[in-house]
């Protein structure tokens, strides 16, 4: 029996690593390789697949040598390192079982041996273990989870499903022009927000040249057999726009993998929670809840290269005894809570954050490094705001220790809610995109993590406990802004327990007139339309934004619904059962009263409406139709702060372009007469600000903020990229070289000197530029924050054609009733 | 039904004034205060003999007057220096209108209705002229713009010579059946064919004299007499003839209405200069020669 210091199992970048430094240390090791190679993930990927070293910043610190190149030459120079460092690798030995605690561990291998260690360091991965399709028809032969080699496969319609990096890859590979495949990928997120920005760009440079095609917000609903022609099978795939029907003759599916938990599981480790995706319990220093075995790489919770390979080195420098090892990213975390008034190690810290905030609980301490570098702490003294009522804010904040209070009342400030440390707030901003909805500040010493809203997302898709806590805190937190006045807790925690969140698409009904239901709807992101049918038609009733309710009133037509409410984007419903309500109410004549005050107006609005029934002109249809136009067609629906351009006075002087450009540094931001026009009312190209900004979909820099008065803007940071421009669905973005400046305006009407008002034309650019054109740039709309007087193309219009609107302003019936 | 009050010049659902109803009409009840005031102290002070610009009233009257013509000129620096501030050209529009129009009654109380071939009432003849020439501007601007909405359908004005320019290709495309004599008509009609007419021409807006249009109608009329096999690609290029035709007309009337909202100012501009000019020469004349 072989009986070693550290047995390491897997042979990929981490475990490969830890042996070479166990090798450089002279420590008695054995690497254990499943298959007949070294690293059979890395060995799998696609062939010639270019392989990143992200993320940039963070130094490698290992013995095998990495940077990014071809798999070939990764896979060649770590079997060279691997031979050189004398590591001792023993293939095809798949490990069954583990037993055993620090210093007494047997390894059991499926030829029959067994292996005694001190240590063992478990560096497995999770792609044998990956994520499999569960919907009808999957279970087809031509339905596979992995591509060995693209080049295989010609003349078939075939998709891939799954957006992440692998998914990504599948497809262009597949896409060779050469080889005829009709390749169309489906993602389920809007967007590619788990990929690399590199392989993003590459695949919308390959829907652009028509090689192959993609579909966010996507998914399989079933494979089935019907289809004409060669093509037998079809996949039925829900996106945006319905149900679609694509001929398949191959599925390949990347939906990640997760950790091979029954194995890991049986050796005594626990894990962070029941999700399939959890992480095993780890030690700052990679050891498991079984003392003497470490867990590294993938399973860890860590999928890149880099990492791994640096915890494979930091692993074997903990097991040998090495206490002062601190991880390459240590100094900045160290700055991060240089100020706390308790001294703790960053470890320490990152232990105390996690337990105490509930929100974090499930999250690896690898990632909560991960995401601590991107936040930032606030300590503040009692009575400081944290945030204000209306703000625009989409980050979330944490409380580490201290209480804050809510102002829950924004006409009397003294009325308070607490949040206790532990809690988290900020996150309703974050669902909807919209304004803070309550002023909140430190009820004593407080400090404070504030985590950016890109962080938060990515955590929210990369840890599943994190998404649950936080639907369930803002269902909450919404469910008792509404009715936590009118009701009590027992009552508001009965309607949370029984809430459901629903996804919507653009145009799903989910209230339908006439239907017999009170199911309360609590919009949480997205907006919706509330329309009526009268005569024939669907009559525009009013606009309801996230954050807002609709479907009681039903409640008080003996469960009729009384008017249809669609999702006017893709939006996001709470749904509260109408049963409780009803039997809260009939108990409480108090509340009935309560209820029925509240209601009071749009119910006044409804009996209106009804009684006008006959009457309704063609003004409603006008106000109808131009509602529609604006929201659905202009998409000003997810829009908070738009242009638009009255035609009745427009004269054409663009004058609103040229202010723009003159106001800005001589780029326009805007173009006057593209875009549509309906009734008089046309939306030019310029930036709505949207609540949930598709630019932001993936800024490799981070480059786009939303500023104080709601204005989403790109900083210096933008590295011209393009991914901006490429998200907008409205062409508001535009990559733009700065103009040299030009001569004031006096010397260009007195002489004639300069091009004039307005963007200087190419042609003196071109003579005017000194030296190198500078870079080109994302360019859009900042609604002249900062610049005294607001946005310059109102201001600069001689006939008051142009206005800003946003939507909740504007677009409702209801205060035409009540005039 | 409660109307919709708050719906003005169009049906934008927000409440929005345009420049002439800026502020409730603010600077038209400016302007009539003004005016009003100059009407009762013209009518009430006592000047001796008569009315003339050498009165205190008339001095008063004409350094109104002069510094309004200097202020309202100032709107042309006004509108291009994109600056910050709560300034709204609109508002300087509104302004400029109806002050600009009160001129017609302070400077002819000004003169105290005395007139004569010198260069005062030059100065006050280029005044009128511009004033006059600022009405039509007015006269432009609140009909032409919805009209030109109407006409040109969504379209830039990009896209509609890109529609035209596709539309010849075709038509080449299209003509490659016919005989020699027929093709060098339709080549003769994209040659001869100006999208961008003359300002003449341009404010006229007639069809008549389009190349494209002549050539839809005269081989409409060949088709009659051609040949059974010219018959059919005769009609093709007959069809997209007459596209161009319809589209040319849209062209034009937009080019049109664009150079109405602009022609008015190739007087208006320059004569305001002149103005300037003959009111300097005015007031030195006044105070070096009375």
């Amino acid at each position: 029996m072989e009986s070693v210091k550290i047995a390491i199992v897997g042979s990929g970048p981490a475990g490969l690593s830890a042996a070479g430094r166990a090798s450089a240390r002279g420590v008695s090791h054995v690497l254990l390789e499943k298959t007949d190679h070294l690293s059979d993930t890395i060995f799998k990927y696609q062939r010639g697949k270019y392989i990143m070293a992200t993320p940039d910043q963070l130094p490698l610190r290992s013995d095998i040598a990495f940077e990014a190149g071809s798999r070939e030459s990764i896979i060649n120079r770590w079997d060279d390192d691997a031979e050189k460092q004398k590591i001792n690798v023993r293939l095809h030995s798949e490990v069954t079982a583990i037993q055993g605690s620090r210093g007494n561990f047997q390894i059991s291998l499926a030829d029959g041996d067994t292996i005694k260690a001190e240590y063992v360091v478990l560096a497995v991965g999770v792609q044998g273990n990956p994520n499999k399709l569960r919907n009808p028809g999957t279970d087809q032969p031509f339905v596979q989870y992995q591509l060995d080699d693209p080049k295989e496969y010609y003349d078939e319609n075939i998709i891939v499903i799954g957006g992440g990096d692998a998914g990504i890859e599948n497809a262009l590979g597949l896409a060779d022009p050469q080889q005829g495949n009709i390749v169309t990928l489906l993602q389920r997120a809007d967007g590619f927000p788990r990929s690399k920005e590199a392989n993003v760009q590459a695949l919308y440079a390959a829907r652009d040249q028509g090689r192959l095609d993609f579909i966010t917000e996507a998914s399989l609903i079933r494979v089935e057999q019907g289809g004409s022609g060669e093509s037998l099978w079809v996949a039925v795939v829900d996106t945006k726009d319905g149900e679609a029907r694509l001929p398949c003759d191959r599925i390949i599916a990347r939906l990640g993998a997760a950790p091979p938990r029954k194995f890991v599981e049986a050796a005594g480790v626990e894990f962070t929670g029941p999700d399939r995706e959890a992480f095993p319990v780890l030690s700052p220093k990679y050891e498991s809840t079984v003392p003497g075995l470490y867990i590294i790489g993938a399973l860890a919770g860590f999928p890149l290269i880099k990492h791994c390979m640096n915890q494979g080195h930091d692993v074997v420098e903990f097991i040998s005894g090495n206490k002062e090892l601190q991880p390459p990213d240590t100094p900045l975390l160290e700055e991060l809570f240089k100020d706390a008034p308790v001294k703790r190690s960053v470890d320490d810290w990152i232990v105390h954050i996690r337990d105490r905030v509930e929100l974090l609980n499930d999250v690896s301490p690898l990632q909560m490094r991960e995401f601590l570098l991107a936040s930032q702490i606030h300590y503040k003294k009692r009575g400081d705001i944290i945030m204000n009522r209306n703000d625009i804010g989409s980050s979330i904040f944490a409380i580490i220790d201290g209480t804050v209070a809510v102002e829950v009342d924004p006409n009397n400030r003294s009325k308070t809610v607490p949040i206790q440390a532990g809690n988290i707030f900020g996150e309703l901003g974050l669902i909807s995109g919209r304004r803070r909805t309550a002023t909140v500040r430190a009820d004593e010493p407080v400090m404070i993590l504030e985590i950016p809203r890109n962080a938060t997302l990515k955590l929210m898709a990369s840890v599943p406990g994190v998404k649950r806590r936080m639907d369930r805190i803002s269902t909450e937190r919404q469910v008792g802004q509404i009715f936590g006045q009118l009701l009590p807790q027992s009552a508001v925690d009965e309607i949370v327990n029984n809430a459901e969140i629903l996804p919507l698409k653009a145009g799903d009904a989910f209230i339908k007139e006439g239907d017999r239901s009170t199911d309360i709807f609590i919009i949480r992101s997205g907006s919706a339309v509330v329309e009526k049918h009268i005569g024939n038609k669907d009559v525009f009733l009013s606009y309801v934004l996230a954050g807002n309710y609709v479907g009681e009133m039903s409640l008080f037509y003996d469960g009729l619904r009384t008017a249809t409410v669609r999702a006017a984007i893709k939006s996001e419903v709470v749904r509260l059962p109408g049963q409780i309500f009803e039997r809260l109410l009939s108990n409480n004549p108090d509340l009935y009263r309560s209820v029925e005050r509240l209601v009071a107006s749009r119910r006044k609005v409804n009996d209106y409406i009804e009684a006008k029934r006959e009457s309704f002109s063609s003004v409603v249809d006008m106000h109808t139709s131009v509602a529609r136009f604006l929201l659905e067609e202009e998409g000003l629906s997810e829009a908070t702060d738009a242009l638009v351009i009255d035609e009745t006075l427009c004269v054409g002087c663009d004058n609103c372009e040229k202010a723009c450009a003159d106001i800005h540094e001589g780029i326009s931001r805007l173009d006057r007469e593209a875009g549509n026009s309906y009734a008089y009312i046309h939306v030019p190209t310029s930036c709505r600000h949207c609540e949930h900004p598709h630019c932001m979909t993936d800024c490799p820099p981070d480059a786009i903020h939303r500023g104080p008065d709601g204005e989403v803007f790109i900083d210096e940071k933008c590295i011209g990229c393009g991914n901006c421009q490429r998200y907008c669905p409205y062409g508001v973005i535009q990559m733009a070289a700065i103009p040299p400046k030009k001569p004031g305006l006096l010397s260009w009407l007195a002489f004639g000197t300069g091009p004039g008002p307005g963007e200087p034309d190419q042609d003196w650019i071109k003579e005017n530029r000194q030296g190198e054109d500078p870079p080109k740039l994302a360019v859009k709309c900042d609604m002249c924050a900062g610049i005294k007087g607001g946005p310059a193309c109102v201001r600069a219009c001689p006939t008051g054609a142009a206005v800003r609107i946003s939507p909740d302003e504007y677009l409702s019936l209801a205060g035409e009733a009540q005039e | 039904m409660a109307t919709n009050t708050h719906m003005r010049s169009s049906d934008l659902p927000i409440s929005h004034e345009g420049f002439l109803e800026h502020k409730r009409f603010r600077y038209l009840k400016v302007a009539l205060v003004l005016i009003l005031i100059s009407v009762i102290v013209y009518f009430v002070a006592d000047v001796g003999a008569r009315h003339n610009g050498g009165t205190w009233l008339g001095y008063a009257l004409g350094t109104i007057s002069a510094l309004l013509i200097v202020w309202l000129m100032f709107l042309g620096i006004r509108k291009r220096a994109a600056t910050a501030g709560h300034w709204s050209l609109k508002g300087w529009t509104s302004a400029h209108v109806y002050l600009g129009s009160s001129l017609l009654v302070l400077a002819t109380l000004h003169t105290g209705f005395q007139f004569g071939l010198n260069i005062h009432t030059l100065a006050y003849a280029l005044m009128v002229i511009v004033i006059v020439s600022g009405f039509f501007g007015i006269y432009y601007y609140a009909t032409v713009p919805r009209r030109m909405s109407d006409n040109r359908a969504h379209r830039t004005q990009k896209d509609l010579l890109d529609a035209i320019r596709a539309l010849n290709r075709e038509l080449t495309e299209a003509a490659q059946p016919l005989d020699p004599k027929y093709v060098n008509e339709v080549k003769r009609a994209i040659r001869k064919t100006k999208i961008k007419p003359g300002l003449l021409s341009s404010i006229s807006s007639a069809q008549r004299q389009c190349a494209t249009t002549r050539a839809a109608k005269r081989l409409r009329r060949a088709m009659e007499t051609a040949d059974e096999s010219m018959r059919r690609p005769l009609e093709t290029v007959v069809a997209i003839l007459e596209r161009k035709s319809a589209l040319l007309l849209r062209t034009r009337r937009h080019i049109r209405n664009k150079t109405l909202l602009r022609l008015w100012l190739y007087f208006h501009v320059p004569l305001s200069f002149a103005l300037l000019a003959a009111l300097i020469a005015h007031i030195v004349s006044v105070f070096f020669y009375w």
